[in-house]
């Protein structure tokens, strides 16, 4: 039977507080997410009755250590329709991800004069590890732009991905202006031309049902954190075949099969991209995170967020004195939401939303080269997640304008 | 009205200088110049100073865009170090530094820096602190940088 969505509070504790004196309003949740008691006793009980090192002992805590951390594994895999478990490697998150396949596939695959293409929205974990990469191989770096709402330029994309394309790396949704990109169609246009597709997943995962064999990508990062798991666990998705041909990105214990004095091999997939002891609890953490979402169905959640955003995006948009960007449509807008009031520095306004028990994030969002597109410094942003409720987007608009209030004479210089 | 707590941060003369920021221009042929980020926000601060024969500051000048804290406590750093020689501004910035730390400190160094001293209530908002902060680091690198630069000159 499915939990009722409306009513999760409960098993967030954390969300039953007074920050400054007020209640806590947490919409800070595209940086990561609070953590339900199902996940914190999932780990309490890992660490009460089944410690141990997996794949190495031949007793009984071992036994079960590698259970729980294999079960997560197939949790995993079932939650993302990957092929096969062998096809999940856990990371420390969706930044170890990227730099897995930059440092792997990357290093193996790309020479002088090959070109990568991102776009100008990526976060800087799908940015810097191309950038260096292009630089290393001497290959071009190359930027899909922006439509003027904040969309990916399709047609753009059509003139920026050729033969010559090896790779293109693309957000499936943006953690600044709450786009979600059409990564289908991206992947078919990178396969046209002979490139490999990878996507960063890190704010759409927590949020909406994902299935890669539908999108076909060859790659899929990222990260527990932002679903609701504990930080330090995260995964990387590769299609079988072009993770058994890439070389190890690691070297050390679990990824080894025999090691002799001069050589050795390697493990099978997915051990191979596992060296050392791994986050074990952290993925049995992301397993009982998935089971949680899971349990609510990922389309509920999509459509609690979304009825969410039909509320709070119309009524900043609507307010002249804040600037809302991205997409002004809610239908084409996911829970992260950026904005500024005009004449007021992100950090000020983030001050004063704190002193009104409101967490936003304000800055530039690890996203520069965007902040830079859109000639600004930085920008404040609302990000919502399931145990948000109509009271926070209630409390939001109402500390904004608390905060308008104060500044006043600021604002009226800016007019 | 709720947000009555932020009177204890954005206090009265905050506003003023943040409003009508003293000092902020340009130098031309500046004896020595400084360009500070903060990475986590992105706030520039350019920091232009001219330093006489005597290490006195003579003039002093700044450019940037920032928040309410950040460009105040530039125009008020502006203020405080102006004609003060080269030592005694960076004491103050270590008296500054010092205070927004919640370190101890004399009365008398407090009162050498005049309006600045009031950003002592950043205290209580410590994910602002590098916001009140840049405009002295800045002070601090540009007057080093010159003291490098002429022991350099000296070896």
């Amino acid at each position: 039977m499915k939990t009722d969505i409306s009513d999760l509070r409960g098993d967030f504790p954390i969300l039953d507080q007074l920050v400054n004196d007020e209640p806590l309003t947490y919409l800070d949740n595209a940086a990561t997410a609070q953590k339900p008691n199902q996940v914190v006793a999932a780990l309490t009980h890992f660490y009460q009755t089944d410690n141990a090192n997996v794949h190495r002992g031949v007793h009984t805590l071992a036994e079960r250590a590698t259970a729980a951390y294999e079960d997560a594994r197939h949790k995993v895999t079932h939650f993302i329709n990957a092929a096969e478990p062998a096809e999940v490697i856990f990371t420390k998150g969706a930044t170890d991800s990227l730099n897995l396949i930059a440092s792997t596939y990357g290093e193996a695959n790309i020479e002088a004069g090959d070109e990568i293409v991102i776009s100008i929205m990526e976060h800087h974990s799908n940015l810097i590890p191309w950038q260096q990469l292009a630089l290393r191989k001497h290959a071009t770096l190359k930027y899909i732009e922006l439509t003027p709402t904040g969309e990916l330029d399709m047609a753009d994309a059509e003139t920026k991905i050729t033969d010559k394309t090896k790779i293109v790396a693309v957000a499936h949704a943006s953690n600044v202006m709450g786009t979600v990109n059409p990564i289908a169609a991206l992947t078919k246009m990178a396969h046209q031309h002979g490139a490999i597709m990878v996507c960063d997943g890190a704010q759409a995962v927590p949020h909406m049902p994902v299935d890669v064999q539908a999108l076909d990508v060859d790659f899929y990062a990222f990260s527990g954190h932002k679903m609701m798991a504990p930080t330090g666990i995260g995964v990387l998705y590769g299609k079988r075949d072009l993770l058994a041909a890439m070389p190890p990105y690691q070297f050390g214990g679990e990824m080894i099969n025999f090691v002799h004095r001069y050589e050795s091999t390697w493990n099978e997939l997915p051990w191979k991209f596992e060296a050392g002891t791994q986050n074990i609890a952290g993925a049995v953490g992301l397993g009982a995170a998935i089971d949680y979402l899971e349990n609510l169905g990922m389309s509920n959640v999509q459509a609690h967020e979304q009825q969410l955003v039909n509320s709070l995006l119309p009524q900043l948009t609507a307010d002249r004195q804040i600037e809302v960007y991205g997409p002004h449509d809610p239908a084409r807008h996911t829970g992260v939401i950026a904005f500024n009031i005009k004449g007021l520095h992100p950090h000020d306004v983030a001050t004063a939303l704190d002193m009104e028990g409101v967490a936003v994030r304000a800055g530039h969002h690890c996203a520069q080269p965007l902040m830079e597109t859109l000639g600004l410094v930085a920008t404040a942003r609302a990000s919502l997640y399931i145990y948000n409720t109509q009271d926070d987007v209630d409390r939001l608009i109402h500390a904004l304008n608390e905060t308008k209030e104060f500044f006043s004479h600021e604002l009226i210089k800016a007019e | 009205m709720s947000l009555s707590k932020l009177n204890s941060l954005y206090r009265e003369v905050i506003l003023d200088h943040a409003d009508h920021p003293h000092h902020k221009h340009a130098l031309t042929n500046a004896t020595t110049t400084m360009t500070v980020k903060n990475p986590t926000c992105g706030d520039v601060i350019n920091l232009d100073i001219d330093l006489n024969e005597d290490d006195v500051i003579t003039n002093i000048g700044f450019t940037g865009e920032g928040c309410t804290i950040s460009q105040s406590s530039a125009s008020m750093m502006s203020d405080a170090v102006l004609g003060k020689t080269k030592d005694e501004a960076l004491k103050m910035a270590k008296t500054f530094s010092d205070m927004v730390m919640g370190k101890q400190h004399d009365q008398a160094d407090l009162d050498e820096l005049d309006d600045a001293a009031i950003l002592s209530s950043i205290v209580s908002f410590p994910a602002r602190i590098k916001c009140a902060t840049l405009s002295w680091w800045a002070l601090q690198r540009a007057l080093l940088s010159n003291q490098q630069e002429e022991s350099d000159g000296e070896a």
